[in-house]
């Protein structure tokens, strides 16, 4: 153990860095920037696995697909599943809502009724945004400000709107939308409600969050949840 | 009608600016240069000064890693284990301020150690810095409570069963015990109350630490440090100033002992994990071979040699009480044990008493670990008892030096 201290002097006024001479002086004032730096440095990294401990998780582990079977789902019921903490979902369309889905006069009523908004994957851009007609596959968002539209299938003449074919309509704002979810025309939502990623591996499986073979879709790429 | 005294009339001494303007009302700024920068320091004291600084950053790394981890873990018997694998393999990052938390408790204890017993050997503890020597055992106390509360929160096998024994521990103590270990683990078995109440007692006592270090700190300035001749400064050619002599010999301490740690975090971290703690907790299977952290093991040894179970529990909370008492128990005028022959060796024989109580606990006190162990605990308490109070009387005609400048170097 030795003794601390470069300076072996007795006087206490020479213990003061400031009383050296202007050469040593701008060594001193250089080392203490780099000591500075150096320090700055280490904190900064230092604070790096904190803020990254805040980021969302990992996305891919946390996300594994949804399988949900439909085969005990009637015609004209609908299911809601999560998946990706957002409600989808999978409706039971009977032959008379394919129908009404399809007449021209609905079409007009639609802000986009060929889906050319970039609002469901390619094998879902069709007049009933879906792999097969009968099952409606969206997720429950309404493009507006977010709320979770109500399921109201029921065609009706006056509520809640005139001559309503059946469809959805958000408690929020009034927007509505088509049981295709399409929105209507004088509505605050701007687009259709999106289709998820999906594949049906038998007639009655519906696979959420995987495309079927041969498809590549990636969901962040639609223009809005 | 002047008034002289008034702040009402600008005062014309005030300089302008900022910081003066801050520090005529709160003078912090003048309080960190006198406690910090011109604060004047033996000129002697060695690398085993540099332990104070290093416990206030580990602490404060603790803290910091802590308040993130306690973010991301949820205090119940059914969701801790998995909170905490999902913090190792899930959470970005969330490994790394596990293994940091994990490897700084080790290194916190082990710093501890190091800095009790610089304080011991250089006679730190007596007058005038009794109260410094005081709330650094409570200190001490503090934080291994705060360890074994945190010990207990990964809910893994080792955890459960830690906290099962200490209950039982509890358990020994005549009368009360049974009723009290009840209470304590709020109810028959160490469960969801108890989980949630040492995650608290872990997260409040941890924020205590960090005030009791204030006062101790506080103390600490009132009467400067000791140094390692045991003399008090004759001058001010026995001292310098704080900065930047220390603040250098403290910063080249921290990144020798930061090397040190990240070591242990990236490539040792087997020697901080104990594998039967990745198994979750079970209460109907006790691991094979359980014993508490390296830190608590010499308490432990102390627990196993004595042959009875109230007895043992009574000599290894003893052995923290009598560092209490030891200003009071040595009677010696002389501080550091450079100047005590006597004294010096007997320190010697405490560190290695204390080092094989530690392999005593290891293993179980079983046939000749027994017998090491009772009597490296008759030598514990024999130190301070009765070693402490008469080695004063060894030492004559010892003659200190005459100011810790014309002192030249020595040895330890
Ligand atoms: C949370 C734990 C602790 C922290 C953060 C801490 C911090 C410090 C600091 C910063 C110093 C001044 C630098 C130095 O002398 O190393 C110091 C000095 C001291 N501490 Fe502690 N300490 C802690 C625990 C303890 C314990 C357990 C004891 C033993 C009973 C203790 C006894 C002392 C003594 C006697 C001094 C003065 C030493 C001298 O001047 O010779 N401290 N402490
Ligand atoms: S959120 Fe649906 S209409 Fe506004």
């Amino acid at each position: 153990m030795t003794t601390t201290g470069p300076l072996e002097t007795d006087n206490s006024a020479t213990d003061s860095p400031a009383s050296d001479s202007p050469a040593t002086g701008k060594r001193r004032d250089f080392l203490t920037l780099l000591t500075l730096a150096a320090g700055g440095a280490g904190v900064a990294a230092f604070s790096w696995p904190f803020l990254d401990s805040l980021r969302p998780g990992d996305s891919g582990a946390a996300r594994p697909p949804v399988d949900v079977d439909v085969s005990k789902l009637p015609p004209g019921q609908q299911i809601t599943v999560v998946w990706h903490g957002s409600p989808v979902f999978i409706t039971h369309r009977t032959p008379q809502a394919l129908e009404r889905l399809q007449q021209a006069s609905l079409a007009a009523r639609l802000r986009d009724p060929s889906s050319a908004a970039l609002q469901q994957p390619p094998y879902a851009a069709n007049w009933h945004r879906s792999i097969v007609p009968a099952y409606g596959v969206v997720v429950g968002i309404c493009t507006h400000l977010g709320c979770v539209p109500t399921y109201s299938p029921a065609p009706d003449p006056t509520t809640p709107v005139a001559n309503w074919p059946g469809g959805y309509a958000c408690p929020c704002h009034g927007s509505k939308f088509d049981l295709a979810g399409r929105v209507f025309i004088g509505a605050p939502a701007p687009y259709n409600l999106p289709v998820p990623p999906y594949a049906m591996p038998t007639p009655t499986t519906i696979r959420i969050g995987a495309n079927p073979p041969g498809t590549d879709f990636d969901f962040s790429s639609i223009q809005q949840i | 009608m002047t008034d002289a005294g008034s702040r009402d009339r600008p005062d014309e001494q005030e300089k302008a600016g900022l910081v003066p303007w801050l520090d005529a009302r709160l003078p912090v700024v003048s309080a960190f240069r006198r406690e910090y920068v011109d604060y004047r320091t033996p000129r002697n004291l060695n690398g085993l000064w540099n332990f104070g600084a290093i416990l206030t950053v580990v602490l404060l790394v603790m803290l910091a890693t802590g308040i993130f981890l306690a973010v991301n873990y949820t205090p119940t018997a059914a969701g801790a284990f998995a909170s905490i694998e999902a913090i190792d393999r899930q959470l970005p990052s969330g490994w790394l301020l596990r293994s940091i938390h994990v490897t700084g408790a080790s290194m916190f204890l082990a710093a501890l150690y190091i800095h009790l017993f610089r304080g011991l050997y250089y006679g730190s503890y007596k007058a005038p810095r009794e109260v410094l020597w005081l709330t650094g055992l409570v200190l001490l106390a503090m934080v291994m409570l705060t360890a074994f509360a945190g010990y207990v929160l990964p809910w893994g096998q080792m955890s459960y069963w830690g906290a099962d024994v200490a209950g039982k521990a509890v358990d020994a103590i005549p009368g009360v015990g049974p009723w009290l270990e009840h209470f304590l683990q709020g109810g028959d078995a160490p469960g969801d109350v108890s989980l949630h109440r040492f995650f608290i007692l872990h997260m409040v006592l941890a924020f205590a630490v960090l005030g009791v270090v204030g006062i101790h700190v506080a103390a600490l300035h009132v009467t400067g440090s000791n140094n390692p001749l045991g003399i008090e400064p004759r001058g001010a050619g026995d001292t310098l100033p704080f900065h930047p002599y220390y603040t250098s010999k403290d910063a080249l301490g921290l990144i020798l002992f930061a090397l040190l740690f990240a070591v242990v975090v990236f490539f040792l971290p087997d020697v901080v994990f104990e594998a039967e703690n990745f198994r979750p907790a079970n209460p109907l299977h006790t691991p094979a071979d359980i014993e508490p952290e390296w830190y608590f093991l010499p308490f432990y040894g102390i627990l196993q040699s004595v042959p009875s179970k109230f007895g043992g529990l009574l000599a290894s909370v003893g052995a923290i009480l009598v560092l209490f008492l030891v200003p009071w128990l040595d009677r010696s005028p002389i501080r550091s044990a450079r100047f005590r022959p006597l004294y010096r060796a007997c320190m010697g024989v405490l560190v290695v008493c204390f080092v094989l109580l530690g392999f005593v606990g290891r293993h179980h006190a079983q046939g000749g670990w027994m017998i090491a162990g009772r009597i490296a605990v008759v030598y514990y308490f024999a130190h301070f008892l009765v070693l402490l109070p008469l080695s004063a009387r060894t030492e004559r005609g010892i003659v200190l030096p005459d100011g810790i400048a014309g002192a030249g170097r020595r040895g330890a």
